[in-house]
């Protein structure tokens, strides 16, 4: 038997933590989620959770400037109760978690509306203590009404699941603790340029601190960052100008000239090798790959020990003090080319395809 | 015909340098790298049975042919010791000893190629240049080797001690540390002309001292994490000093294998000055080349703290991750947890890439090797240029020890010390977890907007110790 409850149709009252935490766990198990809010910032956080947010086009609707919802005017509520005789037809699962601080919870649900739901639909009232937010919800009971729905009217969910609320209050006190023992050596310091502190501290060294200075809260995305860089200056060098490069070559070859010119024969020969092995150079090592270039570090090391050919014949052949200084390079330059290729290879040996 | 060693020799250079140039070819691709590596091993073997030949031919004293063969298998036991031992980790460090051995050997040969010829300047070998018209470009040849050896020499050798820590890594900088640079070389050039005239070995022990102060100081001056930049440039010089030994011993083989070298550090020290977004002579002239500005004064806003479990869980519901390493992921040595998270959340059928900014890591292309060693398969990790466009389709990315290659001011902050650089752009994505020790500032002292956006949540702890417990969180 699956438990997934694919085209379950659930509707959530109310996008603040309970709500967005139904919304994701409705989700996940397959259901189609819609929620609604009178704080249209919402919007985004309830999306990103999967669920459809219902708008309420009303002038009421404004950005919360303390995260929490306030008690919205008589236009909003008709167009309101509107959008929730609507739904009620055809969702199978009403979360109610509408709450205003300071005030009795709205009354979303009307009677009728209940009545108008299919049998075995379920109603969960969250706010059943502080007067609930459905007609005909019972304080700490869950009870059928008479067309079959079922309204959980429980007050103590946060002791029926003990564990978790007793975990995620410790969490809050840790980071309470974290927040005010700044030092981490036990010892309290309290900081009122810290919101949080300041709005929590009723009376200080005596003085009564109560009620704090309102606190604003911004829910709105971060705001665009600045300016990009000005792409005149873009990090990709642009090809230099026609002129400009024209003149560097043919700086470039005049140089090469003369230096060969007044070269002698056999000096030219290798002017003539060094210049077609640079170009060379150029080419193959900028085809090499890019995930290659530790190992291409290792093997030109390899491939410059080279050099102990020069030092291979200087040694005995006469001279004492060349053959010790030729010595010591043939040494050295073993060293790059033996440790070299080893390590290239080695290296090479680690790279794997998936 | 004449078949003469000489002639047999030369014959074997070419093939030599023809197989070099192979060698380096095969790394254009994983699949023939190794067969390239192969090729390397033959034309090395070939230019060396054919030099010692040729010595032999030259009739080398028997005394030396012992030497010859002692001092190879010496150097053959330490090079093959070292490369089975080193760990990925201590590759830059490697490579930079490396590149000393190949500098202190080129300032050997050209010290060698002075007492054979210059030294004794009435001898027969003087005389033979002076009838081609080659022995002042011999002694040309040979001061400028001994110079660009020298540097190789102590620059690499001072590269080394930053890199494996044992000096530090922040740059000396001495009052007018340029005019110095820039005197050594002018005064380099004189002393060049006066040698050219007159060889004296009086010159030649001044010029070796120079430039070995000269190498030294260039590279104590320039920041450790300028690394990848100034070990690719000894790379380079490394290269050109063999070339320049090459000219003096009038051997094809070395001036070939030489170009071939130089052209590749320098084509990797472009490549990450461009990176970098910083010009060659900016790295060279030491530290960041702008004065490291004012601490940022800007109120970034808070940073938000995400747990091991929470990051467990965001994993558990992505569809596609993008990992970006950095050096510090290598420092925590995580790098094995990193690849065994990376295979299960394959398992669960997520995508997992990696991106690797050019220069991350302390050599161009450390990452990939380090992540090789690791097990990841290379085909998931992909170049910043590769991926950069991807992540606003990415789901989750996770940013282990790397800090300036992700910073959001190089594209939006035009008055930052890092302006302008290209950066993985892993703020584009859903989620962003960022692994760092506590919150202090990465290389460049730049403070870093990544961390408190609304995307990005920091994970606090030891990289090692935080993906392993992500792991079992799984």
């Amino acid at each position: 038997m699956s438990y997934a409850i694919e085209e379950y149709e659930v509707v959530v009252v109310g996008a603040g933590v309970a709500g967005l935490a139904a919304i994701g766990a409705a989700g996940s198990l397959g259901a189609i989620v819609r929620a609604t809010d009178p704080r249209p910032e919402v919007a985004d956080q309830v999306r990103s959770l999967g669920g459809d947010y219902l708008a309420i086009e009303s002038p009421d609707v404004e950005v919360s400037a303390t995260g929490y919802a306030k008690e919205m005017g008589v236009d909003y509520q008709a167009l309101e109760a509107q959008l929730y005789a609507e739904q009620c037809r055809d969702v199978d699962i009403i979360i109610t978690t509408a709450l205003i601080p300071g005030r009795p919870a709205p009354r979303i649900i009307s009677a009728e509306m209940v009545a108008s739901m299919q049998s075995g639909s379920v109603i969960v009232d969250m706010a059943a203590a502080n007067g609930g937010n459905v007609e005909g919800t019972v304080k700490d009971q869950a009870i059928v009404t008479e067309n079959g729905v079922t309204i959980i009217g429980y007050t103590d969910l946060a002791a029926r699941l003990a564990a978790q609320a007793s975990q995620l209050y410790g969490t809050n006190l840790v980071n309470l603790m974290k927040l005010m023992t700044p030092d981490k050596d036990g010892q309290l310091v309290l900081d009122f340029e810290d919101v949080v502190q300041r709005s929590m501290t009723v009376v200080r060294e005596g003085e009564s601190t109560w009620p704090p200075p309102p606190v604003s809260v911004s829910a709105a995305p971060a705001a665009a960052p600045m300016k990009a860089v000005s792409t005149t200056e873009s990090p990709t060098k642009q090809p230099l100008p026609p002129g400009r490069r024209l003149r560097i070559v043919f700086g470039l070859a005049a140089t090469v000239f003369v230096l060969v010119a007044i070269s002698p024969p056999a000096l030219q020969v290798h002017l003539t090798v060094f210049a077609l092995a640079i170009v060379i150079g150029y080419y193959v090592i900028g085809h090499v790959h890019h995930a290659l270039h530790t190992p291409l570090m290792s093997v030109t090391n390899a491939i410059s020990g080279i050099i102990v050919v020069g030092a291979l014949l200087q040694i005995g052949q006469g001279d004492g003090v060349i053959t010790a200084l030729s010595f010591v390079a043939i040494l050295v330059a073993s060293i790059n080319v033996f440790g070299g290729f080893a390590v290239t290879r080695r290296m090479l040996g680690m790279f794997s395809r998936s | 015909m004449d078949l003469d060693i000489a002639t047999v020799a030369q014959a074997a250079y070419l093939v030599s340098a023809l197989l070099f140039i192979l060698a380096l070819a095969g790394l254009s691709k994983h699949e023939t790298a190794k067969v390239g590596n192969t090729f390397g091993i033959a034309g090395m073997a070939l230019a060396l049975v054919a030099t010692i030949a040729l010595a032999i031919d030259r009739d080398i004293e028997s005394v030396g042919l012992v030497l010859l063969v002692g001092a190879m298998l010496a150097g053959a036991a330490v090079g093959l010791w070292r490369a089975r031992v080193v760990e990925m980790t201590g590759m830059p460090e490697l490579i930079a000893l490396l590149h000393s051995f190949v500098g202190l050997a080129a300032v050997l040969v050209g010290w060698n190629g002075y007492l054979h010829v210059e030294r004794h300047a009435d001898d027969a070998e003087a005389a033979a240049l002076r009838a081609e018209d080659l022995f002042s470009i011999h002694s040309a040849e040979v001061f400028i080797g001994v110079f660009i050896g020298a540097v190789t020499f102590t620059g690499s050798i001072v590269a080394f001690l930053k890199l494996s820590a044992r000096i530090k890594s922040k740059p000396m900088v001495l009052p007018g540390k340029n005019a110095l640079n820039i005197g050594a070389v002018v005064l380099f050039m004189a002393f060049t002309v006066w040698f050219v005239a007159d060889p004296q070995l009086w010159l030649l022990i001044a010029v070796t001292l120079l430039a070995l102060l000269l190498g030294w100081h260039l590279v104590a001056s320039i920041g450790g994490g300028d690394m990848p930049v100034v070990v690719s440039m000894l790379n380079s010089y490394s290269g050109w000093a063999a070339a320049a030994s090459g000219f003096l011993l009038g051997n094809d083989l070395l001036i070939i294998t030489g170009a071939l070298v130089g052209s590749s550090g320098a084509y990797l020290s472009y490549i990450m000055c461009r990176a970098m977004n910083r010009s060659f002579i900016s790295v060279i002239a030491g530290g960041f080349g702008i004065e490291a500005g004012p601490g940022d004064e800007q109120d970034h806003g808070e940073h938000r703290e995400i747990t091991a479990d929470g990051v467990a869980e965001l994993l558990a519901s992505a569809d596609s991750v993008v990992i970006a390493p950095g050096y510090g992921m290598a420092v925590a040595q995580a790098q094995y947890g990193v690849a065994e998270l990376s295979r299960k959340l394959r398992e669960r059928g997520v995508e997992v890439r990696f991106g690797i900014h050019p220069v991350a890591g302390r050599l161009p292309g450390h990452m990939n090797v380090l992540l090789a060693e690791a097990k990841v398969p290379y085909d998931i990790v992909l170049e910043m240029d590769e991926i950069n466009d991807d992540f606003d389709d990415t789901a989750v990315v996770l940013v282990i020890g790397a800090n300036d290659t992700v910073n959001p001011a190089a594209t939006e902050d035009p008055g930052s010390p890092i302006a302008g650089m290209p950066v993985l752009r892993v703020w584009e994505a859903d989620d962003i977890v960022v692994f760092k020790r506590s919150m202090a500032a990465g290389y460049a002292g730049v403070a870093n907007p990544l961390f408190y956006r609304d995307n990005a949540a920091m994970l606090f702890g030891d990289a090692k110790e935080r993906v392993e417990d992500i792991l079992h969180a799984l």
